[in-house]
């Protein structure tokens, strides 16, 4: 019995020194997407001040729930909201990082970069009008290509998800029957094919599941060696994803800090633009102020140190012009 | 065939399709076992447990905040648990012993032994973290103790229960009162008993995912602050097996390994005791 | 019952706590009830209560949200691996008992309540890694090519197999509730009075048909009981199915179809549903989840007195 106290005691003492905080930490969560640039950003950051960011990738939608709730210090999400929803909520939004989505496909013999299509087969393809891959329109696109016989799998995201807000967006834009019949949001009901988690998820499924086609943020098919596809985009050339056209779309973005900064990239009208590309977003409580002021202090570091980084996974940094409006935003509303 | 023939040969039949099934029971045991270990070893190593997470693409890196955050929710859990199902196991086999209301709570916790954990998760973040306003690893712990609790209290029920009422009329005849004869004569007996519910509780809770997910949420960061949210084992393995990065699968691998051992190991100690104590 | 002339101070506080600490139990349950029920209000209100339950539109961008979908799945997948799971498992228990060596029924008996013990995220990668491919690679094509073409039992078979469907899920669900009817059933087996199984063996009946015909009808009530019980687990089972669902909210015939359930859908959308009628739909769900596991487990329970009140006498 004494024992048996003792035991309880220790292990209550332990436990009450797990209150104690140990270094500074800020809590983040959202989109997918960006999160191997948050990533490692923050695992540089750490190294430098000591202050951990803890990002956790729970979709755009999670990060808009979670910082409207107030449970986390910033949300992130790529789908950008507009100013009256953030007035509503109590919100500030700035953009972070400008990154490209991109359909992959699980094609044998077919390497990364070689499949090209376009949006209307892409559209037909996720709404399940085309069923398998040595349909016409797909063979016509890519003469020189051997498709295998079996049906297309679509893997979409299961989760509240900013890649799927940005690529129903061009979608929606680019294809009136899928405006009509599903629209584009972060959540939409998708008619055919199974659900991943996060790009994580998709990534997983796409990897694992023959025949199959999906979305996602370009540093996950690159991580993963998926097999990406080029696209078609406005000026009519078919592009390979790269930091080269992604930059591209991201020149023709007018971001403005009066609005927020809330901006599409999706169909971007440059002659090499990448036709998915989206900026993602960090959503801010208004009235943490203490808490804001480190998240501003971590994003401002990352717009001064961590643009080679971006780089090297494939994500655009910020062009200086937007990063000086940013920091103007963030100046006139007391975040830095 | 003549009508015995007939029925000898469906006997046989049907318990060979028995003694089948057995083996496929334990079929399923060895493959799902097997695999656990085939895989867990190869990624199991020191680094594991030494080294906090690096961003993926980034080589090495470890689990050391899961299993240090698993720790630390689990002894929670146990300590806000234990305590709460032992007390109240006695109260339905002593003070309130044959009492309607016993008869009552005790149904109420079996029920809610198998009420699905995924739905405490979401009690919890609704009482819980929303009203403080973050993840934090007590609101964890604390779903993990509900879950503890109608299981540690049955099994404290059914313990004293069969202690004899004999053993209690000779405390009494002593001049102890009731509390005495609980603490004293009863628990002593019963103690074994009890330990193994216990065991056998933290089995349980030590795999459990589904309610760590709203409300310890999970952290990258080394931590042993339990007011903020903290890293966890199972959030971690499910957050590394759903993603693409073949170092992840691994390290859920090893980490899968390493809970499944622990829990088997707190089963069969607890099962080795019920048989050796109650023989 | 304990009684004493003088009430102890310390006897009545320590009744006092322990009576407490008992009554967590009913706060526990009244309080998640009421919490299910105050955060689903505005989807109730929204959306009412047949509506939603028969509802399949599960729309965050319309904002329209109904149970259907989720409740099929939920209850496709749990009767599933209720089929394949309880032959099994009355398997196990009539070789532990009747067949088995009296030194094996001991490790036996362990092994099959390890399964129980192998935790739910573990059966889920497992699953995912190792089922799914063998599923999707060997099996789900065999089925697929033997039934396809079947009249009424084919439907259940078309489409391409992937691995992540309604079939993998449920033959994940049911390895993990075999033990749960199995340990049941046994224990259910061995209350049978060996004076009645002597008086057939004694009319010269053989080994099985005392377990047919003895054994299994006295047995009844608790094995119905352990079979609602695997029932409550596998309805509330989210891990293990969470992987290889497929996350589809449709409702489907085809068993190579993915699909949804209410536990999966909880912990894929939860922290992430982004406005309050979509929160509120799937506390909804929860409360349903709730409610269906909290009938089904009464039922069993009930059955499972009834057994030990019948046994006991």
């Amino acid at each position: 019995m004494k024992v048996f106290f003792k035991v309880v005691l220790v292990l209550a003492v332990m436990l009450s020194f797990a209150q104690v905080e140990a270094a500074q930490t800020i809590n983040g969560a959202g989109a997918t997407f960006p999160y191997p640039v948050y990533g490692a950003w923050a695992f540089d950051y750490e190294k430098v001040t000591g202050v951990k960011l803890n990002y956790q990738s729970i979709g755009s939608g999670g990060g808009v729930r979670q910082i409207t709730e107030r449970t986390v210090d910033f949300g992130a999400s790529d789908d950008p909201s507009q100013p009256d929803q953030l007035q509503k909520e109590k919100l500030f939004q700035f953009p972070a990082v400008i990154g490209g989505v991109v359909p992959v496909a699980n094609l044998e013999g077919i390497k990364a970069g070689q499949l090209k299509l376009d949006s209307n087969t892409i559209c037909k393809i996720f709404l399940g009008e085309i069923k398998i891959w040595n349909d016409d329109s797909i063979k016509k696109m890519n003469p020189g290509l051997k498709f295998p016989q079996g049906e297309i799998t679509v893997v979409y995201r299961s989760d509240g998800s900013g890649t799927t807000a940005i690529y129903t967006h061009y979608l929606s834009e680019t294809c009136p029957a899928w405006k009509e019949k599903v629209g584009e949001g972060k959540s939409v009901k998708y008619p055919v094919g199974i659900g991943g988690k996060g790009n994580e998820g998709v990534a997983n499924y796409v990897k694992r599941t023959k025949n199959s086609i999906g979305y996602v943020e370009f540093a996950y098919a690159q991580q993963n060696k998926l097999g990406y596809a080029q696209l078609k985009n406005k000026a009519g050339n078919f592009v390979e994803p790269s930091f080269a056209s992604f930059e591209d779309a991201a020149e023709t973005g007018d971001f403005d800090a009066k609005k927020d900064f809330y901006l599409w990239l999706t169909n971007a009208p440059g002659k090499n633009s990448w036709p998915i590309a989206g900026a993602t977003f960090i959503l801010l409580a208004k009235e943490k102020t203490d808490s804001n002021k480190n998240v501003v202090k971590f994003y401002d570091w990352a717009f001064k140190n961590g643009d080679n980084k971006a780089k090297e996974l494939i994500y655009v940094p910020l062009p200086k012009g937007l990063k000086d409006k940013i920091r103007a935003y963030w100046k006139a509303n007391g975040l830095q | 065939m003549t009508r015995e023939q007939l029925r000898k040969a469906e006997g046989f039949a049907a318990l060979l399709l028995s003694t089948l099934a057995a083996f496929l029971g334990l079929f399923w045991l060895v493959f799902i076992l097997g695999d656990v270990l085939v895989h867990g070893i190869k990624a199991l190593n020191l680094s594991l447990f030494v080294n906090d997470p690096v961003p993926p693409g980034v080589e090495g890196g470890g689990l050391r905040n899961a299993f240090v955050g698993q720790l630390l929710i689990t002894v929670g859990a146990t300590l806000m648990g234990v305590p709460v199902g032992v007390l109240g196991g006695t109260f339905l086999a002593e003070y309130a012993r044959g009492r309607k209301i016993a008869r009552f709570i005790s149904i109420l916790a079996d029920i809610m032994v198998s009420v699905p954990s995924i739905v405490i998760g979401t009690f919890i973040y609704a009482s819980l973290v929303k009203p403080i306003g973050h993840f934090n690893g007590w609101a964890g712990a604390i779903a993990l103790s509900i879950i503890m609790i109608p299981v540690v209290l049955r099994t404290t029920e059914d313990m004293l229960s069969l202690v004899p009422w004999t053993l209690r009329e000779a405390a009494f005849a002593l001049g102890a009162p009731y509390y005495q004869v609980i603490t004293k004569v009863v628990y002593r007996g019963a103690a074994t008993g009890i330990l193994t519910g216990i065991l056998l509780s933290i089995a349980r809770v030590a795999g459990e995912t589904a309610p760590l997910l709203f409300t310890s949420f999970n952290n990258s960061f080394f931590s042993v602050n339990m007011g903020q949210p903290i890293a966890s084992l199972t959030v971690t393995i499910f957050q590394y097996a759903m993603g693409p990065y073949e170092n992840w699968h691994e390290q859920a691998w090893a980490a899968a390994f390493v809970i499944t051992i622990f829990i088997l190991l707190l089963t069969i100690t607890g099962r080795i005791i019920i048989k050796w104590r109650y023989k | 019952m304990a009684t004493t002339s003088k009430k102890n101070p310390v006897d009545t506080i320590f009744s006092f706590v322990t009576g407490a600490a008992s009554f967590t139990v009913i706060v526990l349950i009244i309080a998640i009830l009421y919490e299910l029920v105050h955060e689903s209000a505005p989807a109730i209100a929204r959306f009412g209560i047949w509506k939603f339950l028969s509802s399949t539109d599960w729309n965050p961008v319309k904002e329209s949200f109904g149970a259907l979908t989720n409740i099929y799945g939920t209850i496709l997948t749990t009767v599933l691996s209720l089929l394949m799971a309880i032959p099994v498992a009355i398997g196990i228990a009539v070789f532990v008992t009747e067949i088995s060596p009296n030194f094996l029924k001991g490790p036996i008996g362990v092994a099959i309540e390890l399964l129980a013990a192998i935790p739910s995220i573990i059966y889920g990668m497992w699953g995912l890694f190792t089922l799914s491919p063998i599923m999707s690679g060997y099996v789900e094509p065999f089925l697929k090519a033997i039934f396809e073409d079947v009249p009424v039992v084919g439907i259940l078979f078309q489409g391409t197999p992937m691995g992540i469907d309604i079939l993998t899920a449920s033959i994940i669900l049911s390895i993990m509730i075999i033990p749960f009817t199995a340990s049941i059933s046994r224990d259910s087996f061995n209350l049978t009075p060996a004076v009645v199984k002597e008086s057939a063996y004694a009319l010269g009946t053989t080994r099985w048909e005392v377990v047919r015909d003895i054994v299994i009808p006295y047995s009844k009530l608790g094995v119905f009981g352990g079979v609602v019980l695997s029932l409550g687990r596998a309805l509330g089972e989210t891990m293990a199915v969470a992987f290889v669902l497929g996350n589809n909210h449709r409702i489907t015939t085809s068993l190579f179809d993915a699909a949804a359930t209410i536990t999966v859908t909880l912990a894929n959308e939860f922290a992430e549903a982004d406005n309050d009628i979509y929160l509120s739909s799937l506390f909804y769900l929860a409360l349903v989840l709730f409610v269906m596991s909290f009938i089904t487990l009464a039922i069993a329970k009930f059955f499972l007195l009834k057994a030990e009140r019948k046994y006991s006498r």
